[in-house]
């Protein structure tokens, strides 16, 4: 640090100019894709925010200034959608960590032909939301479904049931990311030192107390991964809802992405689709920040 | 405490022996050092002691009870490990008691065997710390603290110095010693560094390749090596050997030696007499060599390193190989080149079978 600082006393100005413009020419492809795709489409998102859609095409369209964002925040809708949002969030972060670490705990025993249950336990890595869907869209389907063959028959239907169909969108995001989660979490099992859980052991703890009191904790900053990533994930789903539910029944599946989706394409009301968006965009960058806070506190670990 | 005794334990993996038909008993409040090369398999017999290893063949037992088949958590014996295996998110003082808290010890009677235990070793300051917060030497005293906070049967210690720097590892040496004194403690203690072995250990147990060598006071693992493998492992610079025929003169046996002949002192003469040998490796510690004038080996003298209080001389005999003399540095050294001759007493002198390595000694 201290090079640096004495290195800018140094240095003269017309260098230092030079090296901010070699600077420049480095960031520039970068910028050039962030900005076409990224920072263009953001502030020209909240600038349509702006402007209310008229209700039929061709006429022109009206400045409100923040108007739009207080309508379309305070609607009784939005309020619905993000319930529905953070709903499925909780239903699908949760379990689907404590299965992917579950998981990942039985396929780190050192066993004869473990790489086949490893293979089978994160081959849905390889696995598309469509497939997913197609999946267990068969598997709920009241005619030639495994379900309602083995009795779990609701009326209506899984799938259109407002009790359900939550919930059963949540079981098939949580089979097609569990992967995803299982690989994380081995990959963090295999952080923990062997020489840890021998010292326990010789210190008396049984398995479910090394598990507890030495794993876990050093689990934790993976853990804390998984939940920050995980919720991204499931704040932006949007394959398994349009395949499955198309955000009902009665809007019980409605979740920000699809709200937007449905505003956009089939409403055609861009202004509206702006405001969630952006308010979108915020729900998840608050998210990713309080990880990269989290993750620049996180002790490092020595052994 | 307790005495551990292994009686003909074997550990095979996957076709490889790591031990070898180990029996072995360190007593109670005995300092035994497990010493060997890397890869000589002593870890693994001290991890089988521990129970993180079973053996594949034999018994283990920790005082009068057989442990084969208890669990490590349940065979109440300490371990410190190399890399003292700290907990990482626990301060100094949970660290400390997680053998206590895993054994349901009552928190008054916790706090108090902690703080006893912090105590003695110099932790009491440092309780609240976490384990990255500390030196080499203060993790190092945490593991040992953990170790003698539940007063454990035994204590089997794998290499705990050799993470500290020259200095503090001489330190901590005498500490350990003083330690194991002051707690009657039974202790293995498993190294690679024989100065370790010989300034700490009641007894040496000297392993290689899995096959124990020789169990015995250190000052007798190093007067009399049991075969050519301690011989040349205990001792810096290790004891010259050479190898020579044995030849009949004037009635005694003389070793004929690249360069001169050495006699044999007559009880060592008989024994190989007894035993039908026409070879022998004859082995000289360097202090136990000096420069004589008419008799001798010829040898020349090739390098010469001073150490301050001593020298060591480095001379090749006259095929080649190669035998350092230790001197003390006030007397009078040879120069590089110059030609020497190299004399023993005849009963310094080590005498081991070259086929079967072991050693030979007089009737007595």
């Amino acid at each position: 640090m201290t090079a640096a600082i004495s290195d800018d006393r140094v240095v003269s100005k017309s260098t230092r100019r030079k090296e901010r413009g070699l600077a420049l020419l480095f960031l520039a492809p970068s910028l050039l894709v962030f900005g076409v795709f990224v920072f263009y489409p953001l502030i020209h998102n909240a600038y349509l925010g702006f402007y209310r859609t008229p209700p039929f095409p061709g006429l022109p369209k009206t400045y409100v200034g923040l108007d739009q964002y207080k309508d379309v925040l305070t609607s009784s809708d939005f309020f619905d959608s993000l319930k529905t949002t953070v709903l499925f969030a909780v239903m699908t972060v949760p379990v689907g960590i404590a299965l992917g670490l579950a998981l990942a705990v039985l396929a780190h025993q050192q066993l004869r032909g473990i790489g086949i249950y490893r293979t089978f336990f994160s081959s849905t890595v390889a696995t598309s939301v469509a497939v997913a869907a197609v999946i267990f869209g068969t598997l709920m389907n009241p005619q030639v479904g495994l379900l309602p063959w083995l009795g779990v028959n609701p009326h209506p239907p899984i799938l259109q049931n407002p009790t359900w169909a939550l919930p059963a969108v949540a079981v098939t995001t949580i089979w097609q990311t569990l992967g995803l989660t299982f690989i994380l979490m081995s990959a963090g099992l295999q952080t923990v030192p062997d020489e840890l859980l021998e010292a326990a052991r010789v210190d008396g703890a049984g398995a479910w107390a090394r598990f507890w009191h030495v794993t876990l904790p050093l689990l934790s900053p993976t853990i804390f991964f998984a939940v920050v990533i995980g919720t991204i994930f499931a704040f932006q789903t949007f394959g398994q809802i349009d395949l499955l539910t198309q955000g009902g029944p009665l809007n019980k599946t409605n979740v920000l992405t699809y709200f937007i989706y449905t505003e956009l394409i089939q409403n055609s009301n861009e202004g509206k689709a702006a405001v969630l968006a952006i308010a979108l965009f915020l729900l998840t960058l608050l998210l990713a920040l309080a990880q990269i806070r989290f993750l620049e506190r996180r002790v490092t670990y020595e052994r | 405490m307790a005495r551990v005794v292994l009686e003909h334990v074997t550990k095979r993996f996957d076709g490889t022996t790591a031990i070898d038909d180990l029996s072995l008993e360190i007593h109670d409040e005995e300092f035994l050092v497990l010493l060997g090369p890397s890869g000589c398999g002593k870890s693994t017999a001290l991890r089988m002691i521990a129970g993180l290893e079973s053996p594949t063949e034999g018994t283990i037992s920790i005082g009068e009870r057989v442990v084969n088949d208890v669990e490590a958590k349940n065979r109440d014996i300490a371990m410190v490990f190399q890399s003292y295996a700290l907990y990482p998110h626990m301060t100094v003082r949970r660290n400390i008691e997680f053998p206590l808290r895993s054994r349901r010890v009552a928190p008054t009677e916790r706090d108090q065997l902690v703080s006893d235990a912090a105590e003695s070793l110099g932790l009491a300051p440092l309780l609240d710390r976490k384990p990255a917060q500390l030196s080499g030497g203060q993790r190092q005293r945490v593991a040992l603290a953990r170790a003698i906070v539940r007063r454990p049967e035994a204590f089997l210690m794998d290499e705990p110095l050799s993470n500290l720097d020259a200095k503090l590892r001489v330190q901590t040496r005498a500490e350990l010693v003083e330690l194991q004194r002051r707690l009657s403690a039974t202790v293995l203690y498993v190294t690679h560094d024989q100065v370790e072995a010989m300034t700490m250990g009641h007894r040496i147990a000297v392993l290689d390749t899995g096959v124990l060598q020789q169990v015995a006071p250190p000052q007798e693992v190093y007067a009399r090596p049991a075969n050519l493998f301690v011989a040349r492992f205990i001792g810096s610079p290790p004891m010259n050997t050479v190898e020579g025929r044995i030849k009949r003169a004037d009635g005694a046996l003389v070793v004929e030696l690249p360069g001169g002949h050495a006699p044999l002192p007559p009880p060592i003469a008989r024994a190989v007499a007894a035993r039908n040998l026409d070879q022998v490796v004859l082995g000289a510690r360097p202090e136990d060599l000096r420069f004589g004038r008419e008799d001798g080996v010829t040898a020349s003298v090739t390098a010469v390193e001073s150490l301050g209080h001593e020298c060591h001389v480095a001379c090749r005999l006259d095929d080649g190989q190669l035998v350092i003399v230790r001197q003390r540095s006030q007397a009078d050294v040879p120069k590089p080149d110059e030609k020497v001759r190299l004399v023993a007493a005849p009963e310094v002198l080590h005498v081991f079978d070259p086929t079967t390595g072991s050693r030979v000694d007089g009737d007595t």
